[in-house]
């Protein structure tokens, strides 16, 4: 595969990158600055809904792509969670072949647009970059490479359909449009299975539609690639609950053959603290679906959301950043985070917590919410919270909190929205009696071959998981569909 | 795309829809409900199917006009199409054989009631009905009822039609005649509290149908929670039906309010927009 070793080292030996090695002093290549990502004001930014990320000029790439080593064991790539070849690729940019570059990245990626913005590579490729590993550097900027591969093939208007294999007839079916569903699409469609996507809401893309906002990963980057797989040939089939508009059982009898269920985490988690559900609380979904999927704020859309002057969001992952930095481009006064650890243990990208500050968010943590008041229309006016200290670590190795007796005090806030996690959406596992899941309601899976207690299902991303990435939810995809590909053909079918 | 097949106004504000959604014509049961958005930037806005017609590949929505999305839907025609329609949502009711099912219905909560009581008819259960509206006018679905039901019971707040009086009244009438083993009351949230408050009094089961706001309608949002025996629910997938003594009614209310400003806001500049 792609990953093995002795491939690796036959690519890396082709004379052109050789060449490409020779024609740079290492030690010139470690003397140079990593590349800094152009970014709009704080002050400006946050007032508008436009990408926060300028992307790098060619010259930058070509630059930055110049530090890279290109190492006899690229220690990199273990830490992709989908095993992209990245010293090639960066070479690739460093040879000037930028449509070559990107053609890499779709070996083994098929959203790269997207990756290169929302992946955590600061604790996947790159912190397993040879410069941070022995020199104590900043790693290779593998993530704004990424990006600067995929938006240029983009943008020259020249997108590389992947080739399909001729047709063989079998009908698959994908539930779920998110990053694992279209991933697993993509190699369906590929291998040559009639591939139809089903998608509860009335746009594709799952998450990356509905949750993460346009200032960090614009909708356009996805339809690009939704597009990419209708050329292969992919039916997307919006509107259309598996479960509920049709059973399983319905689908198998019109010819489906094998489904993946990609279904996500979509269940919002409350606290279940006296107030909770009084006006102008809202779980994050709610908030950030009304305003990315719904269009509310954007003149001549009919949802509307409410706009807080004084908005406190509950929590510190990404999903919560992704709603304070929202409210304040609403025009929230105070956006604020309440969370109850430090801001060591903030589980969101250390990008964008370090971007909501310049943004002008504040910062509450070690402090929890106790209890919401609200005044006489319903409405939200004041939260109690109580403030923590950090003791001994817990099950999961971060220090647990601690609440400080007497610390109880009142906050003003007219919004307040709720992030504190999801639970795995229980549509499928309610519709499908039979179904292996866990206690948390997460789907059971061969780790293997992603599939489910039930011989046609195969499952990814969140709906196993519980929670995770983007990339891990297409990394799923992808092995779930090696998965399906050879149980149908041990099946004769 | 779905398209509408046949349009007709019940009252001034009320009308029927007839749309293509073959899927969902198919697999609905009573208490099931649809989302639908009338256009690219519309809302998604949550309605009971009324009845379908499985051979057809139809369904039925009976509609009141009260906002800005609605009247959109209304100056709809037969030929148009709707930009999304997905369901069949939230639980079916429970239907079983049980005695006499006292079911009334306020205003635009008729139509909901409709599937619900030609279930019970079908189950085999004895079905008196309660209509209420403010005046006559505003009365729907009259004669479908009287089809399906053993007896109607009509109410107006005015008395042009049918009794002088509230939906309570009708129904206490048949409380204290006889014996009922069941009650569903669908209506505006104010009737439904004090409805199933009476019932409550004569320790009759009963369930309510709520209206909540809603985004998705496949709990991915929680917009729709309400409180129920103390406890968060999801409307859209723990309900829509609920044991009505346990439902929090007042705080359902104010959550209905949430965007009351917003609405009136929205509604008078579409009207404007309108007149243009
Ligand atoms: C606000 C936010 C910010 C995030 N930021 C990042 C980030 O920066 N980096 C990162 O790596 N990860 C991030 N994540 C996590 C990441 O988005 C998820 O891990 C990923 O999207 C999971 O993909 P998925 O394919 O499993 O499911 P999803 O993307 O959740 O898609 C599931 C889809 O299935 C549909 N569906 C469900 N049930 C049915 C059914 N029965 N029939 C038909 N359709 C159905 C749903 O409507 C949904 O569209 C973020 C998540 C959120 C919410
Ligand atoms: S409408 Fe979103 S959870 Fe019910």
């Amino acid at each position: 595969m792609e990953s093995s070793q002795e491939y690796l080292a036959s690519e890396r030996a082709q004379t052109w990158r050789e060449d490409l090695r020779k024609s740079v002093k290492a030690a010139d290549r470690t003397k140079k600055e990593r590349v800094k990502m152009p970014e709009q004001d704080p002050d400006v930014r946050n007032k508008n809904s436009l990408e926060v990320n300028l992307g790098i000029s060619e010259a930058q790439a070509i630059a930055e792509a110049q530090r890279c080593l290109d190492c006899v064991t690229p220690t990199c790539i273990t830490g992709c969670p989908v095993n992209i070849n990245i010293p090639k690729f960066i070479k690739k940019i460093e040879s000037g072949d930028f449509a070559g570059a990107a053609k890499v990245l779709k070996e083994t990626n098929a959203l790269p647009a997207v990756c290169g913005r929302v992946c955590p590579q600061e604790v996947q490729c790159e912190s397993q970059c040879f410069y941070v590993q022995k020199m104590n550097k900043p790693a290779v900027a593998i993530g704004n490479l990424e990006r600067f591969a995929a938006d240029f093939e983009r943008e020259s208007g020249q997108i590389s359909v992947p080739e399909v294999a001729p047709r063989k007839g079998i009908k698959v079916g994908v539930v779920g449009s998110g990053p694992s569903g279209l991933a697993a699409a993509g190699d369906l469609i590929k291998m040559g299975y009639d591939v139809t996507v089903f998608e509860a809401l009335h746009e594709i893309g799952g998450v990356l539609k509905y949750g993460i906002p346009e200032f960090r990963l614009p909708n356009v980057m996805v339809d690009v690639e939704i597009e990419n797989l209708r050329q292969m040939g992919v039916v997307f089939e919006p509107n259309f609950i598996v479960g509920k508009t049709a059973s399983l059982d319905t689908l198998r009898a019109e010819g489906y053959k094998a489904f993946f269920i990609g279904s996500g985490a979509g269940l919002p988690n409350f606290m279940h603290i006296p107030g909770e559900n009084a006006i102008g609380i809202f779980s994050s979904n709610e908030y950030l679906t009304r305003v990315n999927l719904m269009g509310a704020s954007r003149p001549g859309y009919d949802t509307p959301v409410l706009k807080g002057r004084n908005v406190a969001v509950i929590g510190g992952g990404n999903t919560a950043m992704d709603s304070v930095r929202t409210a304040k481009r609403l025009g929230a006064e105070r956006a604020m985070i309440v969370y109850r650890r430090s801001l060591d243990e903030m589980p969101a990208r250390k990008e964008e917590i370090h971007h909501a500050m310049e943004e002008g968010v504040e910062f509450l943590c070690l402090h929890n919410p106790l209890e919401y008041l609200s005044d006489d229309k319903g409405r939200v006016c004041r939260m109690k919270v109580q403030q923590m200290d950090l003791g001994e670590p817990d099950a999961s190795g971060r220090r647990r909190p601690v609440p400080r007796e007497g610390s109880e005090f009142l906050l003003d806030v007219d919004t307040v929205i709720v992030s504190i996690g999801v639970s795995p959406n229980p549509l499928i596992s309610q519709a499908v009696p039979g179904l292996e899941v866990t206690r948390w309601g997460t789907l059971v899976v061969n780790p293997d071959t992603m599939q489910t207690s039930i011989p046609d299902l195969f499952a990814g991303g969140d709906i196993v998981r519980g929670g995770a990435t983007v990339i891990l939810a297409m990394g799923d995809g992808r092995k779930a569909a090696a998965g399906m590909d050879a149980w149908l053909k041990e099946q004769n079918i | 795309m779905n398209k509408i097949i046949s349009k007709d106004f019940l009252s001034e504000l009320v009308f029927r829809m007839v749309i293509e959604a073959p899927r969902i014509a198919q697999s609905r049961q009573p208490g099931n409900f649809i989302i639908l958005r009338v256009d690219e930037h519309g809302e998604r806005i949550p309605l009971t199917i009324a009845d379908a017609n499985p051979e057809a590949g139809t369904i039925t929505l009976i509609v009141q006009i009260v906002g800005c999305s609605t009247r959109k839907l209304s100056r709809l025609e037969a030929g148009d199409f709707l930009s999304d329609l997905v369901g069949p949502l939230g639980k079916a009711t429970h239907i079983e054989k049980s005695g006499t099912i006292l079911c009334a219905g306020g205003g635009v909560g008729i139509a909901p009631l409709y599937p619900i009581v030609e279930g019970h008819k079908k189950a085999g259960n004895r079905v008196v009905v309660v209509l209420a509206a403010r005046t006559k006018d505003l009365l729907i679905l009259e004669q479908e009822m009287r089809q399906q039901a053993d007896e109607v019971i009509v109410m107006t707040d005015d008395g042009s039609y049918g009794s002088r009086g509230l939906v309570t009244q009708g129904m206490e009438q048949v409380i204290q005649r006889e014996k009922v083993h069941e009650a569903v009351v669908i209506g505006p949230a104010v009737m439904m509290k004090f409805a199933s408050m009476l019932t409550r009094k004569y320790n009759i089961p009963t369930v309510a149908s709520l209206n909540t706001i809603m985004v998705d309608g496949t709990g991915m949002c929680g917009a729709c929670r309400c409180t129920v025996e103390g406890k968060t629910k999801f409307v859209c997938v723990d309900g829509p039906e609920f044991d009505a003594h346990s439902v929090d009614f007042d705080e359902m209310l104010r959550r209905l309010g949430a965007y009351k400003e917003e609405e009136v806001k929205a509604y008078e500049a579409y009207l404007e927009q309108l007149q243009r």
